[in-house]
């Protein structure tokens, strides 16, 4: 058994029990990287001479000190659109391509405080925007089950790195899927936390009332120890939420009897691959032999959701996205001959097609004439998608479904239109306009690409989506495929 | 009928602050009258009485003590400026 195989629960063990070191742990990704990653292309900057010395410290810590971080000693990669002090952050743009920090992401600080080593920062979609890391504006990113197709996005560097065993865990950001549909295509285990759980601060903002940071792990159990580590109120976000963090862990009790799911029929329905209906279904069955009872629900606006999300995430980005203009930071044009020129070059320069578009197509929806028929319905529209899940959730603890239509699509197959790509966050989006926490967990393979399982739940409940996550996986051996590189 | 002419998306591209080319006008003129299409589905939808959602936590002003504290070095501030002297960023003049 690899060590990236055990869980964070045993390498403490073998950590404290002296049979591992951390410079074992940073070395095993190192070495991996160093195998695999030229064909995953998984990571933009590699942060070695740090985190091969901060391993030697802690090991010197091993021995001397009584009380350890959370998370000690655990090698961890980090998306490349959360800023790290000292380390250079892209966001997968060459508008950042040197941006070297000045500060650290709260999540960051975080994980500092539980003592993980940062192994590098991955690769994405440019500013997030994306469903496949093919608008990375550095390289694409290739799924480690089969390097023809796409590892999903935006946060596909954080899943194609822990499938392909680069790191133990990592953190993306999921603004309308990007960690829940990349983990289902990479066959892991990614949880987009409830809004607000989280905080934000050093997160590049794409769409502020959308984005939220998450774990991407290879089990349940991990990535409840790491939502755990990076949770909480921050006075630097103040849509940060002031709840109890409660203790994730204490929840994977494995029983669910008793529980109530909700399965949208929408879910279900029209562009969902047969495949993936039913393996969804054969999850039912398996949950449903463990005491839990489910029944067919509607959410009747989930079919707006998709306009709703690019009208209100592009309004928001192209509002974000006006601070890269060539003068405090990124990339300035040579070309410019007046300051607007600078910084219509410097932009024109910098970002990539699909960024450029989705600011083209949010600039519009705000601008005068057009703000009442675009962005301000579609946040009525969002309204009533919220309560779609407020019924549900009346009567229900979690909802149930797919995470993707279809598994991994390759490289290529949807570039050309926008609008098709677009499609392949029909059951992710819904859950970010309503801000419900959601997960996808590994629930079989169709042709050898993974397929995932989506569990929603109520605001701040997290918990119960652990319980029936952790329940189904020790009742399945889904989570323990691995692909061959 | 197209939902956008091409002189709407340089009107636009000129808000967004970005220079396009002619031939990527017409290349965004298509891609932006598609999704704004798709877009209009939404008018399907009866949102009379319905309150627009930015924010989907039920949360008001966050106020904290006014106590000032130091802010970045002025060294770290302009770091990352592509032109910068004395402490200051450095940008094309902008009056003639």
């Amino acid at each position: 058994m690899e060590l990236f195989d055990r869980k964070i629960s045993e390498l403490k063990e073998l950590l404290h029990k002296k049979e591992i070191t951390v410079s074992d742990l940073v070395d095993t990704s190192y070495k991996r990287i160093q195998e695999v990653d030229d064909k995953v292309g998984a990571f933009l900057t590699l942060n070695e001479e740090n985190a091969r010395t901060y391993a030697k410290e802690l090991d010197e810590a091993l021995d001397s000190r009584s009380e350890f971080g959370l998370l000690f000693g655990m090698p961890i990669g980090v998306k490349d659109n959360i800023v790290t002090k000292n380390l250079r952050t892209t966001c997968a743009s060459k508008i950042l391509e040197n941006f070297d920090p000045i500060y650290d992401a709260t999540v960051v600080k975080h994980l500092k405080s539980a003592e993980t080593v940062t192994i590098g920062k991955l690769n994405m979609d440019e500013f997030a925007m994306g469903s496949s890391n093919e608008n990375s504006g550095f390289k694409p990113t290739k799924n480690p089950w089969n390097l023809e197709t796409v590892p999903g996005g935006s946060s596909g560097g954080s899943a194609a790195a822990v499938a392909a065993g680069e790191v133990l865990f990592s953190l993306g950001s999921d603004t309308g899927g990007s960690i829940r549909q990349p983990a289902s295509f990479c066959g892991v285990v990614g949880l987009k936390p409830t809004y607000g759980r989280v905080s934000r601060f050093g997160l590049v903002a794409f769409a502020s009332s959308l984005d939220q940071i998450g774990p991407i792990t290879r089990n349940v159990e991990d990535n409840a120890y790491l939502l755990q580590a990076i949770s909480g109120v921050d006075e630097m976000d103040s849509t940060s939420a002031n709840v109890d963090v409660p203790d994730f862990l204490s929840s994977l009790t494995g029983d669910v009897k008793g529980l109530k799911i909700a399965v949208p029929k929408e879910y279900l329905g029209e562009g969902v691959q047969e495949e993936v209906k039913q393996s969804v279904l054969d999850s039912l069955k398996v949950l449903e032999g463990l005491g839990a009872t489910w029944e067919e629900v509607s959410l009747p606006h989930s079919k707006y959701a998709l306009a709703t999300y690019y009208l209100l995430s592009s309004s928001e980005a192209s509002a974000n996205l006006s601070r890269f203009d060539g003068v405090r930071y990124g990339h300035r044009s040579d070309n410019a001959e007046n300051l607007i020129d600078l910084y219509k070059q410097s932009r024109a320069e910098g970002f990539g097609n699909e960024v450029k578009r989705r600011i083209m197509l949010g600039t519009f929806a705000l601008s005068s004439g057009y703000y009442d028929a675009y962005y301000k319905k579609a946040q009525k529209v969002r309204t009533l998608i919220k309560k779609d899940f407020e019924d549900v959730f009346e009567k229900y603890d979690v909802i149930i479904g797919p995470t993707t239509p279809t598994p991994a699509f390759k490289i290529g197959e949807n570039v050309k239109d926008p609008l098709t790509m677009y499609a392949n966050d029909i059951l992710t989006i819904p859950v970010n306009l309503a801000g419900v926490p959601g997960i996808s967990v590994p629930c079989g393979l169709s042709n050898g690409l993974p397929l995932g399982l989506q569990i929603i739940g109520k605001h701040f409940d997290e918990s119960t989506i652990y319980r029936v996550a952790h329940a189904f996986e020790q009742a399945t051996d889904h989570h323990k495929a691995k692909p061959e590189l | 009928m197209s939902r956008i002419s091409t002189d709407q998306v340089k009107h636009v591209a000129n808000l967004a602050r970005l220079a396009i080319t002619d031939d990527e006008a017409v290349l965004l003129t298509q891609q932006l009258d598609a999704i704004i299409t798709f877009a209009e589905q939404l008018n399907e939808v009866d949102t009379e009485n319905v309150k627009p959602t930015s924010h989907v936590l039920d949360m008001k002003n966050i106020m904290r003590e006014d106590i000032p504290k130091k802010g970045l070095d002025n060294e770290e501030v302009v770091k990352n400026a592509p032109d910068h002297a004395d402490g200051y960023i450095r940008v094309p003049s902008i009056l003639e």
